[in-house]
């Protein structure tokens, strides 16, 4: 909402001294965001006047057409002068606004006598975005010619010098959707009378004699509990709003169009109440709101023929639909060139209804806006009988009379203790001071027992329960007055396990050389479809949105796979081309559910409730992801560069493993994202939790990383259920070490991790730790076969090892490779 | 070795006469003093000291002297081998003291060559701001509080009291899952959390939940689609607006320095009433540039406040919604932005660096924001 200062000060006495920035200030004390002060032709120093062109001589000589007028600017300023214009929309006979040389235009533009064109040009005369003003450059300002005296300052007639805020008003405040509302809280702020122009009797003349208005009617009472039709005829179309009607216009932002159509804004904008102006001429019998048929079509004033539905509230005449109710009239009804019989209507809609209706039309208007956050119930009669009144005034015409119909109106009515503000407030305020508050926003505030009994007034729809009532005293009084004083506190728990668990897989990956990253959960097949992933592969995205921000990308991640490889793609293309990344969050899994849920909020929802909204809800689990490309060592003094191969990837899923304290086994795996050869499960137990390697060349291909890059992806969620959160305490012997090298020979099919198991199944108890430490292929050697060389170690709680018992359990550990495995000792 | 020789006259025997011991023991001294390595010292002190060296052997004779002789010419002998060995120990650490000048000034390195082979990675730095928030809170003891990003419409819009045609519907775009309809939608807020916590924890509850939320903003420098919001839930009996002001102070005080006050402008949520837009004072400039062209402040942009977030005080409504007796329990909740915040305390620029990942940025940041 742009509230221009003049026109607020015109409302309530604000002092004199208080610029806009001091009212600003005001108006965001009181909950109203001043999101701009605009100063009106901001930069314009010296005199601007009122001149009255008398002759123009056409120059024809030039590139373009060019005039040679003579502007009078009145006995002060030296009476008529020469000046050169290139503008065309003007005559001889006009009044037009004239800077004077040494007048600064904005922009730091300094007007002065100049040879031009082969004149002297003695000053400019000047348009609306040459002052400043406004947008328009069609041509010069073209003033009324009532405007007033030739060579008066024209800066105060065009608003020179005004400020206007710019004001972003909350759902809750349509009231200061009006220069009526926001003088309100002028008025409470500067401690000044306010005289309400929304309540006050515009006198009207009597209607004519035999005179019969136009009918109305409505439908439904609930959706349209007040529709009035004042009827005005003899209307002159050719008259022209005032000048500071259509200036106020401008710097509200809204477009002078007509006269008839420029009061109905200008009063919408003084009053908030949204008007609409017909042609009678072009109506058949009464004016009415009421529901539109299925497959009903109207065609609204932005030329859209808009489908209408048994859900939209129209209005209605004998001819059929003719206006969206609160929202935008129709095409035929509208007021044109040769309208001299007006039916001005001025009703209340519900604001659900219209708010619906704006959001299923995607249509947002000045009366709609202000329907949806609630208009004055009590105003429409008021702000018509003003409406009539301008338009009979500038207009002419003959008053015909008014017809309405109206449901009774009652005020929403609050009861609550007087002690209640204070308490929520947590600070003393006494019980007349919120008596007192209460009134000043219109309440009727009744006092007895302890309690007060509130009527809200009718412009404040918002008012409906205490903690609003609440709001209005504690905000009167003033945020700032609030003590800063500390609840007695909980008993807190510190971070859950999840969160513990998140935080130091995060650590453990980053101290070790990992980079975070947080890529978008957005998804498109070409991506899934780069990673190989088939329609059953859980990883394939299924959570669609309804209206995603690309066609391209509709998806929910199930995989953190393509949003890494995307964030590795674009580091790579920035030259960051040594790469480990990982990212830690959810991926979406399962579809959403279909059974619609949406519990009662007037009370808790029952279990059954409960769990059937989050069965609507797909699977969440958090899922730890890396991609890794380049070099994880670079070339240096120390020696050559080592890349990032398989082995990292699952590196990273092992260390996560160590620090959480879960067990997890690593398997030969298969998944399609990944080299056939180079894929390792992630195991805990018999269930597969994570895979890591390298990634598949044909999807390095089509991900546009670089040969031989690598990722992991492991279910967080899975590792947290079997990590233990509180470790056992190991025994620590004291006793010595025996320390057992051997190697293996075993076929290539048998993994590592096969026999490394089967030794420690055999070692028993007395193996404290085992490591390979060498993989020999060779000569030496039988083909297809491979050496593996571990180094075992022995030790016993309780005592020294003798040689015996560390031979027993070397041998245990052969014997058992041999018959797992089939390995041979080498 | 020769048997006891009671009739044998000692100064008969040469070898241990004082002079040839003197000329033992000079002539050990001479070569230990030249021995000018290690390994040279060695063979000196196989050659003076060891078994067969003049002295040891000299020492042997000592058996065969008559008793009355025994005492002196031992006393004579072991002082010598005592100078002897003396001098060898000493000559041993002069030398092992030089040999390791040397060696060790001959291993010296240039200790400036650069040293770190792998680069310690980064965490996010919305990650450890939001950590950051939830330490400062888990300190007041509050707990933190999750719920998932697909939220049913019903805990993300209708529990807070946003019911279905309500403006601030639109207010906030929402991606909805599946179909309008379908009562899905990606959670545009962490307010869902409230509900989730009040609906599964006992009385009282004091809560923090962090979250990403979504709302259908295309990205640009200062919009996102996908962010982080810290939305802060303390519900209890007696809880007053005052103490949602305190709790603010000391947030800002932990997050911004000793002395940074909060400041609540009047606004409106449909989950809190009475509601409050929160600004935190300008951390950098404390309000001194306000009217001080002359020193104007970046951070604030010389407003001397930041905007922060919103706050208020539970909207009955939503209690009752989740079961909980309004006339008993009041609440007040808080939440703010946290790339917003990340933005203005780290000097974050554009919006863009904290969603593309590029590791040059989050490096910066290593393991703290």
């Amino acid at each position: 909402m742009r509230a221009p200062v003049s026109w607020l000060r015109e409302m309530v006495g604000i002092p004199l001294n208080e610029g806009g920035r001091d009212i600003a200030e005001r108006l965001v004390r009181a909950g109203l965001e001043v999101e701009t002060v605009e100063v009106i032709g901001e930069g314009v120093v010296g005199t601007l006047v009122i001149g009255h062109v008398v002759e123009i001589e056409e120059l024809t000589e030039f590139k373009k057409p060019i005039r040679w007028c003579q502007v009078d600017v009145g006995p002060d300023h030296g009476g008529a002068r020469g000046i050169i214009c290139g503008a065309r929309n003007f005559a001889a006979g006009d009044m037009v606004v004239v800077a004077l040389p040494g007048t600064v235009l904005p922009g730091g533009f300094t007007i002065a006598a100049r040879e031009t064109y082969g004149h002297t040009s003695d000053g400019m005369i000047c348009s609306e975005r040459e002052l400043g003003l406004g947008d328009n450059h069609d041509g010069i300002m073209v003033l009324p010619e009532d405007v007033g005296v030739i060579g008066a300052d024209a800066a105060p007639i065009i608003g020179v010098g005004d400020e206007v805020l710019d004001i972003a008003v909350t759902p809750d405040r349509g009231y200061a959707l009006s220069m009526r509302g926001i003088a309100r809280e002028l008025a409470f702020s500067y401690e000044v009378e306010f005289d309400d122009p929304g309540v006050r009797v515009v006198e009207l003349p009597a209607p004519a004699a035999g005179a019969v208005p136009a009918e109305c009617g409505s439908e439904d009472f609930g959706a349209c509990g007040l529709f009035t039709i004042r009827t005005v005829t003899g209307f002159d179309p050719s008259a022209p709003s005032p000048l500071w009607m259509q200036r106020r216009l401008v710097l509200c932002g809204m477009r002078p169009v007509s006269l008839a159509v420029d009061v109905t804004n200008y009063v919408m904008l003084e009053l908030g109440q949204p008007l609409h102006a017909f042609d009678l001429d072009k109506l058949s019998g009464p004016v009415r709101a009421g529901w539109a048929k299925a497959g009903s079509r109207l065609e609204t004033l932005d030329h859209v023929v808009r489908d209408l539905g048994p859900d939209d509230l129209v209005i209605l005449d004998d001819s059929g639909i003719i206006g969206l109710a609160g929202t935008m009239g129709g095409l035929t009804s509208e007021i044109d060139d040769a309208t001299v019989t007006i039916a001005l209507e001025a009703a209340h809609f519900s604001s659900g209804v219209v708010a619906r209706a704006s959001r299923r039309h995607r249509l947002s208007t000045e009366a709609s806006r202000r329907f949806e956050r609630g208009v004055d119930r009590a105003l429409a009669p008021y702000a018509s009988a003003r409406a009539a009144e301008l338009l009979i005034r500038f207009g002419g015409g003959i008053y015909m009379g008014m017809t309405a119909v109206e449901a009774e109106y009652r005020p929403s009515r609050i009861s609550m203790p007087v002690t209640e503000p204070s308490d929520v407030a947590g600070m003393p305020i006494d019980g007349s001071t919120v008596v007192r508050l209460l009134q000043s926003v219109g309440c009727e505030v009744d006092e007895s027992d302890g309690r007060i009994t509130v009527d809200a007034p009718s412009w404040r729809p918002d008012l409906t329960d205490p903690a609003d009532l609440v709001e209005e005293v504690v905000r009167l009084m003033g945020y700032d007055m609030l003590p800063s004083t500390l609840p007695t506190s909980a008993l807190g728990h510190g971070l859950s396990w999840a969160q513990r668990v998140r935080r130091r897989v995060g650590m453990a990956l980053a101290a070790r050389g990992a980079i975070e990253v947080l890529t978008y959960p957005f998804v498109g097949d070409r991506e899934l479809d780069a990673l190989r992933l088939s329609e059953d592969d859980p990883g394939r995205a299924k959570v669609r949105l309804a209206n995603p921000l690309s066609d391209e990308q509709p998806l929910l991640r199930a995989s953190l796979l393509p949003g890494l490889c995307a964030a590795a793609r674009r580091n790579i293309g920035r030259g960051n081309v040594d790469l480990n990344i990982f990212e830690i969050g959810s991926v979406f899994r399962g579809l959403a559910g279909e059974t619609l849920v949406r519990p009662s909020v007037d009370h808790r929802p029952t279990d059954d409730e409960w769990s059937r909204l989050n069965d609507l809800l797909p699977e969440q689990p958090i899922m730890v992801g890396c991609v890794l490309a380049g070099e994880r060592t670079p070339a240096g003094w120390w020696g050559a560069s080592r890349p990032f191969d398989w082995s990292d990837a699952v590196e990273s899923a092992q260390v996560i493993a160590e620090v959480l304290g879960v067990e997890l086994t690593v398997a030969r795996g298969s998944d399609p994202t990944f080299h056939p050869g180079r894929c390792a499960a992630l195991m805990i137990g018999d269930a597969q939790v994570g895979v890591a390697g390298e990634l598949h060349p044909r999807v390095i291909e089509a991900t546009e990383l670089p040969v031989r890059a690598c990722a992991m992806e492991l279910n967080l969620d899975a590792c947290r259920g079997a990590a233990h959160s509180v470790r056992r305490a190991p025994a620590v012997s004291t006793h010595p070490v025996a320390k057992e090298d051997l190697a293996l020979v075993v076929a290539d099919s048998v993994p590592a991790s096969t026999v490394m198991k089967a030794l420690r199944d055999g070692a028993g108890d007395l193996l404290e730790s085992i490591r390979l430490f060498d993989v020999y292929r060779g000569s030496q050697v039988t083909g297809g076969h491979r050496s593996l060389a571990f180094a075992l170690k022995f030790r016993a709680a309780d005592r020294t090892l003798d040689a015996g018992e560390i031979q027993r359990a070397r041998q245990a550990a052969i014997d058992s490779a041999a018959r797992t495995c089939g390995a041979t000792l080498r | 070795m020769s048997g006891p020789n009671t009739s044998f006259d000692p100064k008969q025997v040469s070898v241990l006469s004082a002079n040839a011991v003197d000329g033992m023991v000079r002539e050990a001294c001479e070569a230990i003093s030249a021995a000018a390595t290690l390994a040279a010292l060695k063979e000196v002190r196989i050659a003076h000291a060891g078994d067969r060296s003049p002295l040891a052997l000299a020492n042997r004779e000592i058996g065969a002297l008559p008793p009355a002789a025994k005492a002196e010419v031992g006393k004579r002998v072991g002082e010598a081998r005592t100078v002897v060995k003396s001098a060898l120990d000493d000559r041993q650490v002069s030398l092992e003291v030089e040999r390791d000048e040397r060696v060790l000034a001959e291993e010296s390195v240039d200790v400036t060559l650069p040293a770190v082979r792998e680069a310690v990675g980064g965490r996010h730095p919305l990650t450890t701001l939001i950590e950051r928030v939830c330490d400062v809170f888990v300190a007041m003891g509050y707990d933190i509080a999750e719920g998932p990003e697909v939220e049913a419409e019903w805990v993300n819009f209708d529990a807070l009291n946003v019911p279905p045609d309500h403006p601030a519907r639109t207010m906030q775009d929402t991606f909805y899952v599946t179909s309008a309809d379908s009562g899905v939608v990606l959670r545009t807020q962490t307010s869902p959390i409230q509900i989730r916590a009040m609906l599964e924890r006992p009385l009282p509850i004091y809560v923090v939940a962090p979250g990403r939320v979504f709302r259908t903003d295309e990205l640009d420098a200062t919009h996102t689609p996908v962010f982080h919001q810290v939305e802060g839930l303390a519900v209890d009996e007696n809880i007053t607006m005052a103490d949602l002001k305190g709790t603010l102070d000391h947030f800002a005080q932990a997050m911004f320095g000793e002395g940074i006050v909060t400041r609540l402008r009047p606004s409106y949520f449909p989950f809190t009433e009475p509601s409050a837009e929160l600004d935190v004072q300008c951390f950098v400039c404390r309000g001194t540039s306000v009217g001080n062209p002359d020193q104007p402040c970046r951070t604030c942009g010389s407003e001397g406040w930041i905007e922060w977030g919103g706050c208020g005080m539970v909207n009955p409504r939503v209690l009752r919604a989740v079961g909980i007796d309004p006339m008993r329990y009041r609440g007040f909740a808080f939440g703010m932005g946290i790339e917003r915040t990340l933005m203005f305390r780290n000097g974050v620029t554009d919006m863009r660096d904290m969603v593309e990942g590029d590791i040059r940025f989050t490096r910066a940041f290593g393991l703290e924001s």
